[in-house]
């Protein structure tokens, strides 16, 4: 007789597709972490799998729509949030939640982004900022910091321009719940996740990130293992802070916490409205 | 909806054809010429329970209606040149993704902002080859407004049955003038619907195609789970980038309406019967050349219109036809030439003249009676 030998799973492999495995993640990469933050939050709701529709743009985090076992999409670069608000409008029984990356959601998105917070439409937006376009080989972009190196902005000079603070932005431009927490608060980040969820209006979450191969690399900071204890002894927790004095300098301190969780109408919720007070 | 009739434009026309083939989303952002459909939905969107949004550019605007149609709704925007010129990159993602959606191009003066209240012919080639990668897509060029309402039912038809973007290509002429709009009982409008999956959803391979070569489409919040890309694609959805899978599936997304050509193309022919000359035009040229045909017969020439109502897919099979038939061919257009080389290459060895209006307003009847009279006597 012989022995069958079990096999271990991981508990939210039933979220994912299991026949696209391995990840395409480099190793010490903060982008897994995240994407098992969102099954997480899925999970412990307890909601539909097959009413959540996951869409990412174009890089390294964009990828993360392509790994979920539900309905995914994964659109051109930068158009991850104008596709979700189509999907949302069209369909407000759907959760929508968009996974992507600094430079497709601030640089190339940064419009939909804004526009999709003023509007206030009900969607999750969890961003991972990893400070650089990890996909294409590590070049600056709207996060990466003054004078850090990158692929763009080599030695000797470095970045010249200065980046966005995404919490800030995403605040004044009218998002409903803002979050911010690094790769490694695992367990906060996957609860402002659920709030996200659950929030009636736009929720932004960032995801602080490490991205070891390209400017970890470029920057001597080490490896991923390095990195995420970088961001654990950097982060200053202060939930509630105004959104405004959620300063973050990777070198010495990353405000983390949840700064925004206002109420204002929400735009599917208030075309519903409209629709029945027309219709008597 | 019982029968109605309007004087109407041809703009608001497109805009109850929409609605009349089940659009209900509409994403948008205002611009001369095509404002009046954005204008029209907003009004009337609700009224049917439908969504209008304005968004912050053409971008987003055509992004979010591929994400509303993999929700099952059917979906359009509606824009003029330099929108199109934004809209490229989404309508390269909903080749390759398979999306049905109406993209309506009130055509104006271009390069550029051109010139935004004048017409032009402009954007034919633009609306085939715009966007990058080896691509067919689907073109109708309505050429009054009872066909702003007829062919903008017909795109959502045909981009429903081929999950392909189809355009509605309409010159400023077509989208502004005002005549009599005859909308028939809903009952007598025959609507398609995109194929969806019957499979279990555990069989479900997204992009494998039925022998018409169209894959059922599942939508978004069912019990099919699926990863559409603009990455090249396997059947299963997943990337590739193995040759096989890159040839595989373009090859297939050509052939999808290439091989369909004689399903989609619908051409008018007029007077073409006993012709020695024939015209070839589109949109509002081919009013001009309609009636300058009539005169040209007062004077005994024998010439005929062939009316292109759909220009992509080239009918190409129409026009090698013609070619054996006529001794002559006027390809009369209102740019610098476009659909003048595919007839041309269609033609061979018929010789094809070009008549070029460049500008605002379209050839004039006596324009083309003259050119027409210049080719007879040659």
């Amino acid at each position: 007789m012989t022995e069958s030998v079990p096999v271990l799973k991981h508990p939210m492999a039933k979220y994912i597709r299991e026949d696209r495995q391995p990840w395409i993640y480099c190793s010490g990469c903060s982008v897994g972490i995240v994407t098992g933050m969102v099954a997480r939050a899925i999970d412990n709701l307890g909601i539909d799998f097959s009413k959540v529709v996951v869409v990412s743009g174009i890089g390294c985090t964009g990828r993360t729509s392509g790994y979920f076992k539900t309905g995914t999409y994964y659109t051109t670069h930068g158009r991850a949030i104008a596709f979700a608000e189509g999907v949302k409008i069209a369909n407000p029984e759907l959760e929508v939640i968009v996974v992507s990356g600094d430079g497709d959601i601030a640089a190339i998105g940064g419009n939909h982004l804004i526009h999709a917070c003023r509007r206030n439409i009900d969607m999750t937006i969890v961003c991972v900022n990893n400070f650089n376009y990890g996909m294409t080989g590590g070049q600056f972009g709207p996060t990466t910091e003054h004078l850090r190196y990158t692929q763009t902005s080599p030695p000797p000079i470095g970045n010249v321009e200065h980046s966005f603070n995404l919490v800030k932005l995403a605040a004044s431009s009218g998002a409903t719940f803002v979050a911010r927490w690094t790769a490694v608060h695992v367990r906060r980040a996957t609860k402002s996740i659920e709030k996200g969820i659950e929030k009636k209006g736009l929720s932004f979450i960032e995801i602080v990130g490490a991205c070891p191969t390209a400017y970890g690399r470029m920057n001597r900071l080490g490896d991923g293992v390095a990195m995420h204890r970088h961001l654990l002894e950097v982060a200053d927790i202060q939930n509630g802070l105004p959104p405004h004095e959620a300063e973050l300098d990777y070198e010495t301190r990353i405000v983390c916490g949840e700064f925004v969780d206002v109420e204002k109408p929400e735009y599917t919720a208030v075309l519903r409205e409209a629709y029945k007070k027309l219709r008597g | 909806m019982p029968k109605r009739i309007m004087f109407t434009m041809g703009d608001i026309a497109c805009a109850e054809g929409a609605i009349s083939a089940g659009c209900r989303y509409f994403g948008g952002y205002p611009i001369t010429p095509a404002t009046e459909i954005a204008e029209w939905m907003a009004r009337r969107m609700p009224e049917v329970g439908g969504a209008y949004v304005q968004y912050e550019d053409e971008i987003a605007s055509i992004t979010s209606v591929i994400g509303a149609s993999w929700t099952g709704t059917k979906a359009m925007t509606a824009t003029s040149g330099p929108g199109v010129s934004l809209m490229m990159e989404a309508v390269g993602l909903a080749v390759m993704t398979e999306t049905p959606l109406v993209l309506v191009n009130i055509m104006r003066g271009g390069p550029s902002t051109g010139q935004p209240t004048r017409g032009q012919q402009g954007d034919v080639m633009q609306a085939k080859w715009g966007s990058h990668g080896d691509y067919q897509i689907i073109a109708l060029t309505p050429a009054s407004v009872q066909e702003m309402f007829d062919e903008t039912i017909r795109a959502f038809n045909l981009s429903e049955r081929y999950r392909v973007p189809v355009f509605l290509l309409a010159d400023e002429t077509v989208g502004h003038m005002r005549e009599r709009l005859v909308i028939p009982d809903e009952k007598d409008i025959k609507l398609e619907y995109r194929k969806l999956p019957t499979v279990d959803p555990s069989e479900y391979l997204p992009f494998k195609p039925d022998d018409d070569l169209v894959p059922p489409m599942a939508l978004l919040g069912t019990k099919y789970q699926f990863y559409a890309t603009g990455l090249t694609h396997d059947e299963r959805g997943y990337p590739s980038d193995k040759e096989e899978v890159q040839i595989e599936l373009i090859t297939r997304l050509n052939n999808k309406i290439l091989k369909n050509a004689d399903k989609i193309v619908e051409v008018e022919e007029f007077m073409l019967d006993d012709a020695e000359i024939a015209v070839i035009a589109y949109g509002t040229p081919s009013r001009s050349a309609k009636r300058a045909i009539k005169d040209v017969r007062q004077e005994g020439i024998r010439a005929g219109l062939l009316r292109l109502k759909t220009v992509w897919p080239f009918p190409e099979r129409h026009v090698v036809d013609l070619a054996t038939k006529v001794k002559q061919i006027i390809v009369a257009e209102q740019n610098l030439g476009q659909i003048y080389y595919m007839v041309k290459a269609a033609a061979s060895p018929t010789p094809v003249h070009l008549m070029t209006k460049p500008a605002g307003m379209p050839q004039l009847p006596q324009e083309i009676v003259q050119m027409i009279r210049e080719v007879h006597s040659s």
